[in-house]
Formats: C-alpha cells, sequence, structure tokens
C-alpha cells in the first residue's frame, strides 16, 4: 500500500473510531492549536520570514493575527455551531421533531497555498476540526520552510492519526489526489483547481476551490484619491503582489492616471522609504520561476514607476504601468506580483463592460464617493468578493463567506462559513408510532376525499397570515382526529 | 447505452420563438429573433443554445423581482392548466396512479412554488452581518448573484417534479436555464419540450432533450452551475464534465436506503409506512426504503402485516389496482426482474414483462451477498435482512456507502436516536419513510455516494445563488487604517492586535 493510502487509511480509521466528534474533543484541540501558534510563534515567523522575505511585524499581521482570531470566534460559537438547527413545520409534521442535524464529513482534504502558507493551511484546518472532522493537511511544497515547520510542530499539539501532514510536491499531491476524501478544500490557481475537481469526481466527493484571477480596482473621478491611492498601494504591494485578492489591475479615466500614479509613488515612499530594496517590511518574489514569470509580463510595457529589478534576490521593485492595453499579456494572467498596471476607461460604464467581459474575478474593488456607483458596480458585475473604498478588507471580517465564482473557485470559507463547509447538514424528522390517523389520507386506494385531506395538509397557501397559520393548525388537529374516526 | 440520434423537436405555432437545436453532428443552427445563428462546429450543436441564452442572461432581464415572480407565476399556470396533460404522461411513461402524479408532479410543485413566491423578495436581499472593530462603521452584507445560466438535468421517475423544483430554484435566483429533461420517460418529455416553454421566456429558459450521445455535447459547454439528478456512476461523469470548466454542481443521486426496525414497535403501522414507501410509484423512488433490518422475530411479526398492508393499498390482485405503477421500461423491468432470485419469496413475486408489472414483493431470509442487497432496488421489492439487534444493524449501515436516507422505526425514542447518531445519510426519518422530503425547511441532499449539494424551499434559492461578501468602507476615517501601513512598528501591531482580535469571553486581556 501507498504512503498516502496508509495515512489516508490512517485517519479514515481514526475518525471511524468517532473521537472526533465530541465537541469537548474538538475544543481541545483547538486550545492545543492555539497553544502552538503561541508557543510556536517565532519559528512560525521566522519560516514565513526565510520562505517570503517578510518581516515579523508583516508575518504576525498576515498569518498570526487572522489565526488566533479564528481560533477565538470558533471556540467562542462552536457549541452553538454544532447544535441541532430546528426548522419551521408545516401542518402535518406540526407534532414531529424536525431538525437539520450539522455532522461531520469524515475525513478532509486540505491543499494549501504558498503565499500565505501558514494561515491557507491553518484557517481551514480549524474549520475542519471545528466540524469534527479528520483532517489531512497538505501544505504547499514551494514555500518549503513553512511546510517543513507545520510537518515538524502540528504533530507535536495535535492528535496524529487524526490531523497527519503531508509533504511533497506534485507527484505527492497526485497520489494523495487518488485518495477518497469527503472534502477537499483546495487554495491555488484555476488550472490546477480543475485537476483537484476532476480527481475529486471520480470519488463524489465534495471541494472548496480558492482560486484567483485578475480583481480589478476601479476609481471613479469623484473620490479622494489619495486615500484611494493609500489604501489600494497597500493592498498591492503587500507580500510582493502575492495576494489572490491584490488589486490586479486599475481602470480609470485617463484625466487621472498622473494623479494616480504621483499618489501612489508618494505613499510608497511613504511606506518604504526611499530604497525600497534595503526596507525590511518589503517581501521578495517566492522563486526564480515566478520571478521571471512577472519580468515578462514587463516586456514592451510602459514603465511609469519603478521597474528594478534584482534575479539573484528575487526582487522586483514596486511598479507602476501606464496606459496598458487591454490586450497585453500583464491583462491576460494574473499578476501575482508588484506590478500595477493602470487601464484607461472613458467612464463606469465602459470599466462594468470592460470587467463583465473576463472571467469573474475573485475579488472587485471600486473607490467612489458616489455611494450610488459603488453599488451599480456591484449590481452590474460578478465576483468572488466585493470591497468598496478600499482593498482586502473584505476577508478580514469573518462573518462574509470568502471564497470565488466561476473561475475564481466555487464554495467558501471563514469563521461560521468554514464550519458549514465542513459538515454535513443532515435533515432529520422524527415523527410518532402512533397518530396514524393522519397518515391515512396518503394510502392507497386513493379517492378524491383523500386527495382533498392531502391537498389541506400539504399544500402552502399563497401570503398565509400568522392568523391563519394558527387556524389552520387548529383545524389540523380536527381533521386528524375526523379522519382517524373516518378510516379506522 | 447508445441512444439514437433525436430529432429535433419543432415549436409549434404561435408558441414564440423555437428554442431548441437540432442534435445532428453536421451544422446546428438555432433561430434566433429572426436571424439564424449556426454553429458550424461539428461535436457542438448546443453553443448557438447556449451563447443565446448567455446573451440574454448578460442583458440583465432575469434579475429584477418582478421579472422572476412573473416567470414563476408562469409555472403556476403550467401545473394548473396541464395538470390532465402531466397525469397522462406519467400514466403512460410509468403507470403512474394519478392520485401519486398529483401529489408529487403538482402538489409538492406547488408548494414550492407558493413558498418560493411568499419569500423571494425577503431571500433575494442582501444579507446584513456582524462587524468587527474595524468595519463597525461600514457596510457589510452578503449580496446572492445569480450564477448565469444553468442546466438542469432531470431523471424519469419523478420526471415533472425533479426538473420543476431546481427550476423553480434557479428562476428564482435570476438565472437563464437549459431544462434537460429524461429521454426514458418519454411521454413527458415530449409534453415538457412542447408545452412548457410556451410559459416561460425562451429568450432565458430553452428544453433540450436528448438522449446519452447529446447529452455529453451538451456537457461540453460552460455552464455555470450544474444540477443532476440521477446515479452515482452518470454523476461522476457530470462532475468530471464539470471540472473541465470549473462549473459548480449538485448531484442528487441514491444508494440502498435501509430501513431498521425494532423489536418494539407498533408492527402494523410500520408495515403501513414501509410498504407505502417502499411500493409508492412501484419503488422508483430513490428515498424509497431498499431494505429492512430487523430480527428474526420481526420479520415473523411484520410478514402479516405487510401482508394485510399490501392487500389494504392495492387489493389481492394489485395488478389490477389503478394505485400501483409499473416498471418505466423494458431494460429496467429486466434488471429489477432479476434480482427477485434473493432469499425467498414471502409475498408477491409475480411478473408480467408485457406489462412491465412487477408484483409488490417481499423477500424474506436476504443474505448480503444475494443480488438485491448488491444494487439499488429501484423497483418494487423489499428485502429483509435478518440482524440480531440494533448493533450489528448499525455495523451493516456503517460499513456500506452512505445512502440518501436512513429510515429508523422503534417506540423507544432512543433507539431511533441511538441509529440517527450513529450513521451517516443523507437524510433521516424516524418512524415513517419518504416525509422528510416533503417538509420544504428541511435540505435534501446525499452524502458521499448518495450527492452532494443539497435543495427544497429557501436551499434551491440558496445552491443557485453566488453568496458574494461585501464590505462597503468609508473615504474618510484614514486614521483608523494608519496602524495597517508600513513602516511597522512595535506600537502599531499592538493597536493592530487590539483591533482585529476576537478575544474569547471570559479571558481577561492585558494590554
Amino acid at each position: 500500500m501507498g504512503r498516502m493510502a496508509e495515512v489516508v487509511g490512517r485517519a479514515r480509521a481514526a475518525f471511524s473510531s468517532g473521537r472526533s466528534r465530541p465537541l469537548e474533543f474538538r475544543l481541545q484541540q483547538l486550545r492545543n492549536l492555539q497553544r502552538m501558534v503561541q508557543e510556536k510563534e517565532r519559528e512560525i515567523l521566522a519560516a514565513i520570514g526565510a520562505d517570503l522575505h517578510k518581516c515579523g511585524h508583516n508575518a504576525y499581521s498576515h498569518e498570526i493575527m487572522g489565526v488566533l482570531g479564528e481560533l477565538a470566534l470558533t471556540m467562542e460559537k462552536l457549541p452553538s455551531w454544532a447544535a441541532p438547527r430546528p426548522v419551521k413545520k408545516n401542518l402535518l409534521t406540526l407534532r414531529d421533531e424536525a431538525y437539520i442535524n450539522p455532522e461531520p464529513l469524515g475525513v478532509v482534504l486540505v491543499i494549501g497555498a504558498w503565499n500565505y502558507p501558514f494561515v491557507l493551511v491553518m484557517q481551514p484546518l480549524i474549520g475542519a476540526i471545528a466540524a469534527g472532522n479528520a483532517v489531512v493537511v497538505k501544505p504547499s511544497e514551494i514555500s518549503e520552510h513553512t511546510s517543513q515547520l507545520i510537518a515538524n510542530i502540528l504533530p507535536q499539539y495535535l492528535d496524529q492519526e487524526l490531523y497527519p501532514v503531508v509533504t511533497g510536491g506534485v507527484p505527492e499531491t497526485t497520489e494523495l489526489l487518488t485518495q477518497r476524501f469527503d472534502h477537499i478544500l483546495y487554495t491555488g490557481n484555476s488550472a490546477v483547481g480543475k485537476i483537484v475537481m476532476a480527481a475529486a469526481a471520480k470519488h463524489l466527493t465534495p471541494v472548496t476551490l480558492e482560486l484567483g484571477g485578475k480583481s480589478p480596482c476601479y476609481i471613479d473621478t469623484d473620490c479622494d484619491l489619495a486615500v484611494a491611492c493609500r489604501r489600494i498601494t497597500w493592498g498591492k504591494y503587500m507580500n510582493c503582489g502575492q495576494t489572490c485578492i491584490a488589486p490586479d489591475y486599475i481602470l480609470c479615466h485617463p484625466s487621472i492616471q498622473s494623479q494616480v500614479v504621483e499618489n501612489i509613488k508618494a505613499t510608497l515612499r511613504e511606506f518604504y522609504g526611499e530604497d525600497v530594496k534595503k526596507c525590511p517590511d518589503y517581501e521578495r518574489i517566492i522563486n526564480k520561476r515566478h520571478f521571471k514569470r512577472i519580468m515578462s509580463l514587463l516586456e514592451g510595457q510602459k514603465i511609469a514607476h519603478g521597474g528594478e529589478t534584482d534575479e539573484a534576490t528575487c526582487f522586483i521593485a514596486p511598479t507602476i504601468l501606464t496606459d496598458v492595453s487591454a490586450e497585453s499579456k500583464v491583462m491576460e494572467e494574473e499578476i501575482f506580483g508588484p506590478v500595477l498596471p493602470i487601464v484607461s476607461v472613458k467612464n463606469v460604464d465602459e470599466a462594468i463592460e470592460f470587467i463583465n467581459r473576463r472571467e469573474k474575478p475573485l475579488a472587485l474593488y471600486v473607490f467612489s464617493n458616489d455611494k450610488k456607483l459603488i453599488k451599480r458596480v456591484i449590481s452590474e458585475t460578478s465576483s468572488g468578493g466585493v470591497t468598496g473604498n478600499d482593498v482586502i478588507m473584505h476577508f478580514f471580517l469573518a462573518t462574509l463567506p470568502f471564497g470565488g465564482v466561476g473561475n475564481s473557485g466555487m464554495g467558501a470559507y471563514h469563521g461560521k462559513h468554514s464550519f458549514d463547509t465542513f459538515s454535513h447538514h443532515r435533515s432529520c424528522l422524527i415523527k410518532d408510532l402512533k397518530m396514524e390517523g393522519t397518515n391515512m389520507v396518503r394510502y392507497p386506494p386513493s379517492s378524491q376525499k383523500k386527495l382533498d385531506w392531502a391537498k389541506f395538509f400539504i399544500l402552502k397557501r399563497l401570503n398565509k397570515g400568522r392568523v391563519g397559520l394558527i387556524m389552520l393548525a387548529l383545524l389540523g388537529v380536527v381533521a386528524a382526529v375526523v379522519i382517524k374516526m373516518a378510516f379506522y | 447505452m447508445h441512444q439514437p440520434l433525436q430529432l429535433p423537436v419543432q415549436q409549434p405555432p404561435g408558441c414564440g420563438m423555437s428554442n431548441l437545436l437540432s442534435s445532428s453532428a453536421s451544422a446546428a443552427c438555432a433561430i434566433l429573433k429572426g436571424s439564424v445563428v449556426c454553429s458550424t462546429v461539428r461535436g457542438n450543436p448546443y453553443a448557438g443554445l447556449v451563447s443565446h441564452l448567455r446573451a440574454a442572461w448578460l442583458s440583465g432581464k432575469t434579475r429584477p423581482l418582478e421579472y422572476r415572480v412573473a416567470q414563476l407565476e408562469a409555472l403556476g399556470r403550467f401545473l394548473e392548466e396541464k395538470k390532465q396533460d402531466i397525469l397522462e404522461a406519467t400514466a403512460l411513461d410509468m403507470g403512474k396512479p394519478s392520485f401519486e402524479a398529483y401529489f408529487t408532479e403538482i402538489l409538492l410543485c406547488k408548494n414550492e412554488l407558493n413558498d418560493t413566491l411568499n419569500n423571494l423578495s425577503h431571500w433575494m436581499k442582501d444579507e446584513h452581518v456582524d462587524k468587527n472593530l474595524v468595519t463597525q462603521l461600514d457596510s457589510a452584507f452578503i449580496r446572492k448573484d445569480p450564477y448565469g445560466v444553468v442546466l438542469i438535468i432531470a431523471p424519469w421517475n419523478y420526471p415533472i417534479h425533479l426538473f420543476l423544483v431546481p427550476l423553480i430554484g434557479a428562476i428564482a435566483a435570476g438565472n437563464c436555464v437549459v431544462i434537460k429533461p429524461s429521454e426514458i420517460s418519454k411521454n413527458t418529455e415530449k409534453l415538457v419540450a412542447e408545452m412548457l416553454t410556451c410559459y416561460l421566456d425562451s429568450d432565458c429558459f430553452a428544453v433540450v432533450t436528448a438522449g446519452v450521445e447529446e447529452t455529453t455535447r451538451l456537457l461540453e459547454n460552460k455552464f455555470d452551475y450544474i444540477f443532476f439528478t440521477g446515479s452515482p456512476s452518470v454523476g461522476r461523469i457530470i462532475m468530471t464534465a464539470a471540472a473541465k470548466h470549473l462549473t459548480p454542481v449538485t448531484l442528487e443521486l441514491g444508494g440502498k436506503n435501509p430501513c431498521y426496525v425494532s423489536d418494539t414497535c407498533d408492527v402494523q403501522n410500520v408495515a403501513r409506512r414501509v410498504a407505502w414507501g417502499r411500493f409508492f410509484n412501484a419503488g422508483q423512488t430513490c428515498i424509497a426504503p431498499d431494505y429492512v433490518l430487523c430480527s428474526v422475530e420481526m420479520q415473523e411479526k411484520l410478514m402479516p402485516a405487510l401482508r394485510e398492508a399490501i392487500t389494504e393499498y392495492f387489493g389481492s390482485n394489485p395488478r389490477e389496482s389503478p394505485d400501483f405503477a409499473r416498471i418505466v421500461g423494458d431494460k429496467q423491468f429486466k434488471r429489477v426482474r432479476a434480482l427477485l432470485s434473493s432469499g425467498r419469496v414471502a409475498i408477491g413475486g409475480q411478473t408480467d414483462e408485457k406489462e412491465r408489472y412487477i408484483a409488490p414483493t417481499v423477500l424474506a431470509d436476504v443474505q448480503p451477498s444475494d443480488p438485491a442487497m448488491q444494487e439499488e432496488i429501484f423497483g418494487p421489492i423489499l428485502p429483509i435482512v435478518v440482524v440480531a439487534n440494533m448493533d450489528e444493524a448499525i455495523d451493516f449501515i456503517n460499513a456500506r456507502p452512505r445512502p440518501l436516507a436512513i429510515y429508523a422505526f422503534s417506540c423507544d425514542s432512543k433507539v431511533v436516536n441511538q441509529v440517527l447518531e450513529r450513521t451517516s445519510s443523507g437524510g433521516f426519518c424516524g418512524n415513517d419513510t419518504l416525509m422528510h422530503v416533503t417538509l420544504t425547511s428541511l435540505p435534501f441532499g446525499g452524502i458521499g455516494n448518495s450527492g452532494l449539494g443539497k435543495y427544497h424551499g429557501k436551499f434551491t434559492f440558496d445552491t443557485f445563488s453566488h453568496h458574494r461578501g461585501c464590505l462597503h468602507r468609508n473615504m474618510g476615517l484614514e486614521a483608523i487604517n494608519s496602524p495597517r501601513y508600513p513602516p511597522y512598528t512595535q506600537q502599531k501591531l499592538g493597536l493592530m492586535t487590539a483591533a482585529f482580535e476576537i478575544k474569547r469571553k471570559g479571558m481577561c486581556t492585558l494590554l
């Protein structure tokens, strides 16, 4: 038996034992995770720093803070999330118990990405544990320090059979994907997303795919450009542009293009000082392959700012491109780097049309003082999520589902949405073995009378008022007695 | 199975525009508002149709509440005005008794329709969510966006219900829809293809009649959602095709739904409820109790009770009862008949190939290795498998793929709860069969081999909507944002931690 089959088999046996189900066990594991994050903070920050040239503060606020927040929220809410959810009953089921029981799915696979290598594994893991599953964790091999660290520390704090960590590259992941899972959450690109879904299809495994795309950022002429550009600069160049919800490109009227450039330049100086390369707060591209990929996007482009690179350290300066043509290479693929193209549009109609002609993005941004314009852009486009007058921030509100649509993905998580994603919502109807009277209307032989009674009991009327419902309920009870007497 | 190519179904005049494609492999044409659009791509005869619907989708016409309500009300009129045709078509297709047809194809559909019409404006509203400290002054909500052009593939056993109920949700959510009814229930397929489109906006809703080969072609197109009801093996094919376009799916599949009967129960009532659930639609129900698990003593007691219930329902010769259906096709008839060589026939067992009649049958002492226990029966045969006790029944259930439904009968509620807690299934009904799916507030769907996703009531609307997280921030108050900007300092980090981190209740924090 292959190594993957063994690991997954052990996790399945551990799940079948039932020990991941009691609430107390789940809370204990989450508390252990919390301890791990607190006790191993320095190691985690160091690993992320080694992978992405990310300073401690950045790593803490991007990756650790979110995880601690999610843990705290989940531990607090878990009892209420996991409780059976009673549902509204109809006339026929008034005396019955009807509820939705959230149950674990079984063995879940979480495949992480390299750009936020810790949080993108941890956040799904938290939800999957909370929902009572066994979880196989597969961090990205590209962020090798973090991947190795996770493989080392997770088993020190969590149940080793229920939550194994699997490391490796493409061959190992391919082998892993041949196993049967009960849910797969994958974060990465659309091309691999298709492969994951196709592999899942063989086992009818539901998937959550957190993919990407080109997240557009429309800047209206009626807006505080200084503020807008500061926020955009923050979101675009954090993690050296390697953020799935970074504003990928700007759409704006040509008359404000130069102002936008000046504002971003000023903000960049404010953030990173005169010499970006020396600034400890600025990250690097993850590896040479991506470095070269991003470089090729600059070919033939008008560089309004930046453009300096250093292959040895995978450094690319914060770069702005102006007068970018919609057909150019930099507008074809997700940039995932510190290069910000500005594309001219005459007005918001053109911007909306531009956006809708392309694949649905993971995030969409619009800056304007005009609330109606923002509402219009939201209503006339489609995207995974939206932040108006800022970037990235919808990610940090756990009550909002975080996920894509179309090419940018399917499914969502964060907060309770994670719990729900990793649960099976089982409908339960518990009836009485007595009270056979009301059942008589449904049994053959059929008759018009039975049909009329069936209509009475089942059919929802249009626009029922509350008083009407009570009246119907009373009538229902009377009817049940009458029928029992009639048919017995 | 290789189906012959279907001839294009022509719309009767006066029905608005033709909206169906020829499924021949050569140049396929769609007639669109006077202009003819031909797709000369050999392998993709549906490209024209899909792009036509996509253009309608992009025009935005399906989005206003009024439009959706109008289309839903038209569906209501379809159900009302074509009631008799539906009853006749399903009677021709599988001898479906008119009571059953009325109940499942008309009544339950109307229920869903009314539930949706009553609540649609509420469901469509932005759902405002709790905010954290940082977003207190912002507007944070979940927007329900339609997906776009969705595909609904329906099976033959409840041929109206199983496309109409998903369709209600798809329309309610603002999508354009391609409906592919089952080619096996031929009469209903013809009815739907000819009559449904007269009621709906043919710019946005189309019916495609297609066999296996054409459906494969259809699936090559990009849809924004695919809703499939059918068998697990075809479910895999659908999901694999969907993966090519990253299309999300709901798969309503099947399995063997176990029915545990404990020793402490009202035998007569159990027999009635189980017999009703099993023999409804001649057993061709995805949530029918597939087999019974009980002790050998209970099997003894159940048998006469089942016999009595069957006689009560269908008379001494069920073949003459107007309330008992037939098997839908010859292939299916032969398959189900072969399952009779399992255990011993205790009740029924008679068959008639010409009529595709299989009598309501109960098989006793069935072994796990018998043919009836190898596949979903989907016919009027109820095997009884003897187990020693509840624990053995639970182990038996858990050793098998997770089914769409599990049933447990007992006067002791603890027994019912035990079976519920120690097993996993799409849905569960204690002390009855089938009924959990008539409550629109309960989600209907499978798990594992029995499916993924769920629908009914609001769940259908949610299935066909993209739940988009939206945060609408203030352009002012920029000072609040400053802790997040570089250059990073310890002080800024402290402020961020305080603002973002959710402290656990009861834990004190030292700042």
